[in-house]
């Protein structure tokens, strides 16, 4: 650094540019947060919106129910099962898109440097590809005249077509579908960076491929897998396109039901409530991240 | 020779098979969508022939065109906006050492990327329908804003990693021979930086002309982008004609990821 800045004109300059951006984000991204949290402690307003009275009844919702006629309070099970779905396919998308996506990134990681790029550009245009065209792509396989039950059929193996659209599975498959390349993108740049010699010295000390996986490989590009699991499990638990398209109106995530309070439920405080939820999950998950990963990395 | 690569040690037992399963099971279905596009029947469940005549629907349909003309117009002004915005906040935030209150900024533009859509998109339906109701205006300016500000981010980070990359010996030559701060920006900062400005704006034109749940929150009625079209159209049976809309879509994308990738590599 030959020209000499004084710090404080540093940080001066660095936040009159961030400005513009800051004010955009402020406005359209970060602010309204703020008014979700505030809509969630409000009274439901008679068709929609709220009125503004202080009111615990859209965070009470979120768990339980009050029957109309005799006032007895209950778990609402409808809720909890949705919850519970979409915490259960969110973690099983994030198990399957890790088995493919692991193999996946090591193989590309693994090609001469010329042919990589040419990989790794597979890999991209499915993550840059609207993520409903690839919801409609994986819909045209599962649905029961698809090329899936066509193929199956044709070779003897079902002699009717399987439900699989609008089932749980379908959403499964779908979510595994359009996530899988967040997988695999920061596993490749984890093992991209990887020294292979220290597989040779694993297997010089006579460990077994599965050793070598166990004790060198996988605790090396732990932050990769941390970071690619992460990157899952976060959109897939605030899905919303893929659950809709292929869930059919029946097997609803928060997302769905997020949107439902909005529409026709007509509730905005549990709408906002069920957003302040999900804000939260997402939020603790990251400050795990963050965590395991400075933990695995002191001067990072 | 064979034995030295059975004992490659960057192999790892059924690794291959199921990496390139996974490219099969990741195109096929891509694929599927692409020829039946091209289907000449009437049906999405026979083929019948190769044929035109779905993208010709869907060039005639009104509805269509209205759609790809507002998804055109918010995504230009999207990345126009977003990426001029990240371009002085990458300039703000890098080559200049730490500050104070540069992680807030990071985590502040990074937002969008944490947050689920779906939250985002609740929270500025709420923000905007009282504007809307408070101000009596309802047209594209809402979407245009919340384009912009969720495309901040993929504008910034290809802007920062190449600003990141160039070191400043040259600004500080355009310095010393007394050429003004706005000088060396303009002819010295600028011309390099542009590679990542270009793969920016890319970007947040991709992140903008696919963005669906946002969209369909925020939009008036009779705001339909092309994402928001086809997500109505599914009420209804799958047509071959969304198959072509989306075939189109696809193929906008590759080509702009092939310039980006053109891009990225032609100035380094």
């Amino acid at each position: 650094m030959s020209r000499q800045t004084p710090g404080r004109s540093k940080g001066l300059n660095g936040w009159l540019l961030s400005t513009p951006a800051l004010i955009l984000l402020l406005l359209a991204a970060s602010g309204p947060l703020l008014i979700v949290a505030v809509y969630s402690v409000l009274e439901k307003g008679d068709y929609s919106g709220v009125r503004w009275i202080l009111s615990g009844e859209g965070w009470f919702r979120v768990l339980f129910e009050k029957d109309i006629f005799d006032h007895t309070i209950s778990l609402a099970d409808a809720n909890l099962s949705i919850f519970w779905r979409s915490f259960k396919l969110s973690i099983a998308t994030t198990v399957i898109t890790f088995a493919f996506g692991l193999p996946t990134a090591w193989f590309i990681a693994t090609r001469p440097a010329k042919s990589r790029a040419f990989w790794l550009f597979l890999i991209t245009i499915p993550f840059w590809t609207n993520l409903l065209i690839r919801t409609f792509a994986i819909m045209e396989v599962i649905r029961n005249q698809g090329i899936l039950n066509t193929f199956l059929m044709h070779f003897g193996l079902i002699s009717e077509p399987i439900q699989i659209l609008y089932t749980d599975t379908a959403v499964l498959m779908g979510m595994t579908y359009v996530y899988l390349p967040l997988m695999v993108l920061p596993l490749y740049a984890a093992i991209d960076r990887f020294d292979f010699r220290l597989i040779e010295a694993g297997y010089d000390l006579y460990a077994s491929r599965w050793q070598v996986l166990r004790g060198v490989i996988l605790p090396i590009i732990k932050p990769g897998i941390i970071a690619g699991c992460i990157l899952v499990f976060i959109p897939s638990l605030g899905a919303y396109v893929t659950p809709r398209v292929l869930g059919g109106g029946k097997n609803m995530m928060i997302g769905n039901f997020i949107e439902l309070q909005f529409g026709q439920g007509q509730n905005w405080p549990l709408g906002a409530a069920l957003s302040t939820v999900l804000l939260l999950v997402v939020l603790v998950s990251l400050l795990v991240y963050t965590r395991a990963s400075s933990r695995d990395n002191p001067n990072g | 020779m064979a034995k030295r690569r059975a004992f490659d040690v960057t192999t790892l037992p059924g690794f291959t098979t199921i990496a390139i399963l996974a490219f099969v099971l990741l195109y096929a279905p891509i694929v599927t969508l692409v020829i039946y596009s091209f289907n000449g029947g009437n049906s999405v469940n026979q083929w019948g022939g190769f044929s035109l005549q779905w993208y010709a629907i869907a060039a005639q349909n009104e509805a269509v065109q209205d759609a790809t003309a507002r998804s055109l117009i918010i995504a230009v002004w999207a990345s126009v906006i977003s990426t001029t915005v990240a371009t002085m906040a990458a300039l703000g935030t890098t080559r200049r050492g730490k500050f104070k209150g540069q992680t807030i900024i990071y985590v502040i533009i990074n937002q969008p990327l944490m947050v689920p859509e779906i939250v985002t998109a609740v929270s500025l339906l709420i923000f905007f329908s009282s504007v809307k109701v408070a101000t009596g205006y309802s047209g594209l300016g809402y979407l245009i804003l919340a384009h912009s500000a969720f495309c901040i981010p993929f504008a910034y980070l290809p802007i920062k990693a190449r600003l990141e990359g160039m070191d400043t010996t040259m600004e500080t030559a355009a310095a010393d021979l007394y050429a003004t701060p706005w000088q060396s920006f303009r002819y010295v900062t600028l011309p390099l930086l542009l590679p990542g400005v270009i793969a920016g704006a890319m970007l947040a034109f991709i992140i903008s002309l696919d963005n669906v749940i946002i969209t369909e929150f925020v939009k008036s009625a009779g705001q339909d982008t092309l994402p928001t079209y086809m997500l109505g159209q599914l009420r209804r049976a799958l047509t071959p004609e969304v198959n072509a809309i989306s075939t189109a879509l696809l193929g906008l994308t590759v080509l702009i990821l092939t310039l980006f990738v053109f891009v990225t590599k032609k100035w380094d």
